[in-house]
């Protein structure tokens, strides 16, 4: 293999839930640590939902550090929560996309309504800024 | 000089299964030398693929998905089979954005993720007899001069 093994084939252990939240001040940081696929997606989707109704959490953070795979349902997930805090002016991120999930969002054309940073802290900094 | 090689993985329609399907046709994919960009390919177009036959084919209802995958040459076929519900209108559900379980925050770009990351995509679905999904990839497509 030239360069394929970096990327890692490990099995995940089923059902294992390890993404975590936090919220700064109105915003929801979402510290993606599996595969964002149809499987982790329904979880992810209803724990996110919980802390954004509670919350009242306007914008959005997706730390992609932990996550070095996405196909289409993570679009459905990030544009999901996008649809949730847009009709207040929330804003959607995600900060440190490796580049399999960077031609991921690049061909859903989801960069058109939602930010790219290099890392949580510059997105934090520019959301709350504005 | 043209190796061969086949592989076929039964496996139940549940949706911890993905992974599992996209790291099985990872490692068989590996021996093509593939760069990581052209693994994430294949295992994103598995991933929707098996994807579509756990949530609309069996519509979560228990069912066997099969993966068949031949290597010949610099080329990989890989073939996700169900026997579920099937697809009526192929084309409809090829179209961009166009899904049918919207309430599952589908995003309707399942078949135009997998036509753009392979080579070749071939859908044959019939009512009440399920759906096969064909796709082929070349790897390592520079090399071909040097075959």
């Amino acid at each position: 293999m030239r360069d394929a093994k970096k990327e890692g084939t490990s099995l995940k252990k089923g059902g294992e839930e390890s993404t975590t939240y936090e919220i700064c001040n109105r915003c929801l940081i979402i510290r993606l640590q599996e595969e964002l696929d149809h499987h982790n997606a329904i979880q992810i989707r209803e724990k996110a939902d919980k802390f954004i109704d509670r919350n009242n959490i306007k914008h959005i953070i997706f730390d992609f550090s932990g996550a070095s795979f996405m196909d289409s349902a993570g679009i459905g997930v990030v544009m999901g929560r996008y649809k949730k805090v847009i009709f207040i002016g929330g804003k959607t991120a995600v900060a440190n996309v490796n580049s399999t999930v960077d031609r991921i969002f690049k061909l859903s054309g989801l960069y058109k309504i939602i930010e790219k940073y290099d890392t949580v802290e510059g997105a934090l900094n520019k959301i709350q800024k504005a | 000089m043209n190796d061969q090689n086949e592989m076929l993985l039964e496996f139940e329609s549940k949706s911890q299964n993905e992974s599992f399907a996209r790291t099985v046709v990872a490692a068989f994919a590996a021996q093509l030398d593939p760069t990581i960009e052209e693994l994430a390919d294949i295992k994103t177009a598995v991933s929707e693929a098996v994807t579509n036959s756990i949530i609309h084919g069996y519509a979560d209802t228990k069912g066997i998905i099969k993966m068949h995958c031949v290597i010949s040459g610099n080329e990989i076929l890989v073939e996700i089979i169900d026997d579920g519900f099937g697809i009526e209108d192929v084309e409809k559900a090829m179209e961009p954005l166009y899904t049918t379980r919207p309430e599952l925050e589908r995003s309707g770009m399942g078949f135009s993720f997998m036509e753009a990351f392979m080579d070749e995509l071939e859908v044959e679905s019939n009512v009440g007899m399920g759906t096969t999904i064909k796709m082929k990839k070349r790897v390592g497509k520079q090399d071909i001069s040097s075959n």
